[in-house]
C-alpha cells in the first residue's frame, strides 16, 4: 500500500515523457495498432473459411501451433532480426498473439450456425454475400467478440514486454523498477496493467450489449 | 404448373436419389410427395426452388425450365418453408416475415404492414411480431415460417415436412390452418411428408416415391386408398386403408329418422329399441333403451354433409344404440342415422 501512495503520489510520475500519462498512452498505441492488425487479417480470414468450409482444419491447427509460440523469444528474435529503430518487433509478436483467438472464434462461430438457418436463408433467396452478412455474423456476433475480447486482454497483458526493447508503455514501470530495485515503481506499474486489462474487459461487455441482437442473447425486457 | 420432365438426380459417388421422375403439380393444388426415407422426396422439392440442382432433365416452372433463372432470383420468388422454421434469431417476427419483401426492395413501411397482416393471417396475435423468434413455441415459429413464406404473395410454395416437429395437437391444427388459407389463397403447393395420412389429409393428389427415387403412383388419396397400384403402395398405406377411404364420403346423402327424439323426462311407451333425449334447444343428451329408459346412455354426433362417413361411423361406434347422431353447425340434433342407414350408406361407398 505504501508502494502505491509512493507510486501514484509522487508528482513527478504525472508528467513528462516518462510519466504515467505518456505510458499509457504508448501502452494503448501499442496494444491498439496490434489489435487492429489482428482483426484486419483474422475476421476476413476467419469468416471466409467459416462460410465457405474450406481449409478450417488447417487454419485451426496452425492457429492454436502458433498459440504455443513464446511471446518472449519472438519479441528477442525480432529485435535481433530489425533492431529496435522502429516499434515492429514489438508488434509483430503482439499480432501473431492476437491472431489465433479471433480467427479460431469466428471461424467457429460461422461454421457453428445452425445448417437449417443457413439452408433457410438461401432458400428465401438471399445470395451469398447476404448470407453471411445478414444472417450468419448477427448469429456468430457474441463469439467473435468472444474472440476479440480474449485477445485485446491478451495483448494489453504482453505490451508489457515492449519494454524490454527500450520502448514504452506501461511495462517500463515495472522493469526499469526491477533493475533499480525501485518496487514502488513495479507494483504501481503492475496495478495500472491490471486496471487497463479490466477496462478492456468492460468495454467489450458493453460493445456486446449493443452490437449483440436481443434475440441472439435471449435477453429481452418485457415479455 | 410445376412440371418435372425425366428428371434424375445423381451424386457424384453414384447414388440415384431421383430416378427418372416424371409428373405435374397442377396450379392451385397441393400436390405431397410422400414416402420412406430415401425416397428422393426432400431431394425432388429441393431441385424445384435450386437448392440442389437436378443431373438429368428439366424441371419448368408454368413452362420455364428453373435451370435458366438464377438461383437468388428464381427463389425470392417461391415460397419456402422447412422443417425446425429456420427463422433468424436476430431479428423480430415482424423482420422475419418481411425477408423476401426486403430483399426485393420493398419500402420498409410496406413490408412491415404486409408482415402485420401476415401474422393475423395465420392465426398469430399482432403483438408477437415485436418478438424475437426464441419467445415463440414450435407451432408459433412453423406458423411464422408459413407467413414469411407467403410475404412476397408467390404463387409457389415448397413446403418440407413443416409439421414434423410439432406435437401431434399442434400439426392437426397447423395443417387445418393450411387447408383454410389454401381455400383463400390457391396457391401451388408441393408438400413433402413422411406421414401417409398427412398426405392424404392435405394432398390434391400425391405422389408416392419409393427408395432409390422413383415415382411408385400418382393419384388423388381416394383413388390411392382404393386402387393402391402395388404391393409397396398397398404396404406404405397401412392397414386400415377401406376405414380411411371413408373420410372422403359425404354425409351428405345419409338417410336419417327424425322421429327418435324425444325431450328430457320421457317414460314412454315405445317400440323403438332406443330413443334419443333431447333438451329444448335441441342439443342431445344421450340415448335411453326400451328395457332401461331411466338410464341415459353416451352418444357421439358428426356434422351433417361436412363431416365424412369415417366420423359418422365413429359417432355409431361410440354409443351401445349403434346409431349415429346427426348434428348441425350449431351443435342442433338434425336427426339419427341408424345401423341400417349406415349400412346402406357403407355397401354403396364399398361399390365405389
Amino acid at each position: 500500500m505504501n508502494w502505491l501512495l509512493e507510486f501514484f503520489g509522487k508528482a513527478d510520475n504525472w508528467s513528462g515523457p516518462a510519466g504515467i500519462p505518456a505510458r499509457l498512452l504508448e501502452h494503448l498505441e501499442f496494444s491498439v495498432m496490434a489489435l487492429v492488425l489482428a482483426v484486419l487479417i483474422a475476421i476476413p480470414l476467419g469468416l471466409l473459411i467459416g462460410h465457405t468450409g474450406k481449409g478450417g482444419i488447417g487454419v485451426v491447427v496452425t492457429a492454436n501451433l502458433a498459440r504455443a509460440l513464446p511471446t518472449l523469444g519472438l519479441l528477442v528474435l525480432f529485435v535481433l532480426l530489425l533492431g529496435t529503430a522502429s516499434i515492429l518487433p514489438v508488434i509483430i509478436p503482439l499480432v501473431l498473439l492476437a491472431i489465433p483467438p479471433i480467427l479460431v472464434n469466428t471461424f467457429e462461430g460461422i461454421r457453428g450456425v445452425d445448417p437449417e438457418l443457413r439452408d433457410a436463408a438461401y432458400g428465401m433467396g438471399l445470395r451469398s454475400g447476404q448470407v453471411l452478412g445478414r444472417v450468419l455474423v448477427p448469429v456468430a456476433l457474441p463469439l467473435i467478440l468472444l474472440g476479440l475480447r480474449l485477445s485485446a486482454i491478451q495483448v494489453v497483458a504482453t505490451t508489457t514486454i515492449a519494454a524490454y526493447t527500450g520502448l514504452g508503455g506501461l511495462g517500463r514501470f515495472v522493469i526499469d523498477g526491477f533493475s533499480t530495485q525501485d518496487y514502488a515503481s513495479v507494483v504501481g506499474g503492475s496495478v495500472l496493467i491490471v486496471l487497463f486489462a479490466l477496462v478492456v474487459q468492460v468495454l467489450f461487455t458493453l460493445v456486446r450489449r449493443m452490437t449483440v441482437s436481443p434475440g441472439v442473447s435471449q435477453r429481452v425486457k418485457v415479455r | 404448373m410445376i412440371t418435372f420432365d425425366d428428371v434424375t438426380k445423381r451424386y457424384p459417388d453414384g447414388t440415384v436419389a431421383v430416378d427418372h421422375l416424371s409428373l405435374e403439380a397442377p396450379t392451385g393444388e397441393i400436390t405431397v410427395f410422400v414416402g420412406p426415407s430415401g425416397c428422393g422426396k426432400t431431394t425432388s422439392l429441393r431441385m424445384i426452388n435450386r437448392m440442389i440442382d437436378a443431373s438429368e432433365g428439366r424441371i419448368l416452372l408454368d413452362g420455364e425450365p428453373v435451370q435458366g433463372i438464377d438461383p437468388p432470383t428464381l427463389r425470392r420468388g417461391i415460397g419456402y418453408v422447412i422443417q425446425q422454421a429456420g427463422l433468424f434469431p436476430h431479428r423480430k417476427i415482424v423482420d422475419n416475415i418481411a425477408t423476401v419483401p426486403y430483399l426485393l426492395g420493398w419500402d420498409r413501411k410496406k413490408a412491415r404492414d404486409r408482415a402485420m397482416e401476415l401474422l393475423e393471417r395465420v392465426g398469430l396475435d399482432s403483438a408477437m411480431g415485436e418478438r424475437y423468434p426464441f419467445q415463440l413455441s414450435g407451432g408459433q415459429q412453423q406458423r411464422v415460417g408459413v407467413a414469411r413464406a407467403l410475404a412476397a404473395d408467390p404463387p409457389v410454395l415448397l413446403m418440407d415436412e413443416p409439421f414434423s416437429a410439432v406435437d401431434p395437437i399442434v400439426r392437426t391444427s397447423l395443417q387445418e390452418e393450411l387447408l383454410r388459407l389454401q381455400a383463400e389463397l390457391n396457391k401451388t403447393i408441393v408438400f413433402v411428408t413422411h406421414d401417409i395420412d398427412e398426405a392424404i389429409k392435405l394432398g390434391d393428389r400425391v405422389a408416392v416415391l419409393r427408395v432409390g427415387g422413383k415415382l411408385a403412383q400418382l393419384a388423388d388419396p381416394k383413388t390411392l386408398l382404393s386402387e393402391p397400384a402395388d404391393d409397396f403402395v398397398r404396404e406404405f398405406l397401412g392397414h386400415d386403408r377401406g376405414i380411411r377411404r371413408l373420410q372422403f364420403i359425404s354425409t351428405e346423402g345419409l338417410r336419417l329418422r327424425d322421429d327418435l327424439t324425444v325431450p328430457e323426462g320421457f317414460e314412454g311407451p315405445t317400440d323403438e329399441p332406443w330413443l334419443l333425449v333431447v333438451t329444448g334447444d335441441r342439443r342431445p343428451v344421450g340415448w335411453i333403451s326400451r328395457e332401461r329408459p331411466a338410464e341415459l346412455e353416451p352418444y357421439g354426433t358428426f356434422v351433417l354433409g361436412r363431416d365424412s362417413m369415417r366420423s359418422a361411423l365413429d359417432a355409431a361406434l361410440l354409443s351401445p344404440s349403434g346409431c349415429a347422431v346427426a348434428v348441425d353447425g350449431d351443435g342442433k340434433v338434425v336427426g339419427a342415422a341408424t345401423r341400417e342407414a349406415l349400412d346402406e350408406a357403407l355397401s354403396e361407398a364399398a361399390d365405389g
